[in-house]
């Protein structure tokens, strides 16, 4: 299976719209990689999907970037 | 057309709610329609049945946030996903606003209002996947124009026009649309209760001078629900014989 770093970063790309490259740990989904508050919302529906989890609205508001996509599935998908 | 697309329509019963079940279902759609009683569903089965559409009545009680979750879901899984929300369900409460009592306001909000929000927010993630959608919400005439003894359904109609115009705003970019179809006075038991002398004054307002069929809303849903409607959002299509000209 590929890492979880590799999935996040393959979603966030086909949400946004993006190529994988400019996809960096420390992309901000709005500042670098062009999302709207709509796309945000798709981009958590996604990952949601993709790892088969629920991912509450006061959680999903904290992930901005890429790194906190990555670190909030990490940390739950242990559980 | 609709080949094998979902739609949902609430209040398919009767009246415009039927004729609008069986426009969509004319056009392919598979038709779920949903009544407030077993046996009003049982009745959408039997006229879906016997006019060869594929989809099936159910059971709804709108003012239940668990029953809209349960069907939204439970279509999902029978049919696929709902491509086509059709909010119809709807009553009257009249009152003169003197005399009315909180629970006629509540149950106009409860049951014309708010299950459009909670059931355009249940579908609207399938839509978005499916970068694909149609909601086409029944307002009226009186939320335009007003009617004594109806603060309380003309407030709610209006409200449905303003609800529609941000939501259009909101998924737009996701080719989903949103509008509104606002009848005037048509002929549906709703309106055969009003007394013949009020049927009569307000048919002399209509320029067209007759009552409208419940198939004449219908058929304009079915356009906005078709390819012939794709590039219409955030509007509200006032259908009523020119009793009201926007």
């Amino acid at each position: 299976m590929e890492n979880i770093e590799a999935r996040v970063k393959k979603i966030v790309a086909e949400q946004l719209g993006v190529n994988e490259a400019e996809v960096k740990n420390e992309s901000s989904f709005v500042d670098d990689l062009g999302a709207d508050s709509l796309d945000t919302v798709e981009l958590v529906m996604a990952l949601e999907e993709e790892f088969e989890c629920e991912i509450p609205d006061d959680e999903a508001e904290k992930i901005t970037n890429v790194q906190q996509a990555i670190d909030y599935v990490n940390g739950h998908l242990s559980k | 057309m609709l080949e094998n697309k979902v739609a949902l329509v609430t209040g398919a019963s009767r009246g415009i709610g039927k004729a609008i079940a069986l426009e969509l279902g004319r056009q392919g759609a598979i038709v779920i329609g949903t009544a407030t009683s077993d046996t009003g569903a049982a009745a959408i089965s039997a006229y879906l049945a016997e006019a060869g559409i594929k989809g099936a009545g159910k059971t709804l009680n709108v003012t239940d946030p668990a029953q809209l979750d349960q069907i939204i879901s439970d279509i999902e899984a029978s049919f696929g996903s709902i491509a086509v929300l059709v909010n119809n369900a709807g009553i009257t409460r009249d009152n003169l606003l003197m005399r009315m009592k909180d629970d006629e306001w509540d149950d106009i909000m409860n049951t014309n209002l708010k299950p459009v929000f909670q059931l355009s927010r249940g579908v609207m993630r399938s839509m978005m996947k499916a970068r694909w959608g149609r909601i086409i919400n029944i307002a009226s005439v009186v939320g335009a124009t007003g009617n004594p003894g109806q603060t309380n359904y003309s407030a709610a109609k209006a409200g449905l026009m303003g609800f529609s115009k941000s939501l259009a705003r909101e998924v737009g970019s996701r080719n989903i649309t949103v509008n509104c179809v606002a009848p005037g006075f048509i002929d549906t038991d709703m309106t055969k209760v009003l007394p013949e002398a009020q049927k009569e004054a307000l048919t002399g307002q209509i320029a067209l001078g007759r009552l409208g069929q419940p198939e004449e809303i219908a058929s304009v849903v079915g356009f906005l629900a078709g390819q012939g409607g794709a590039y219409i959002t955030g509007q509200t299509l006032h259908v009523n014989g020119g009793m009201y000209m926007g």
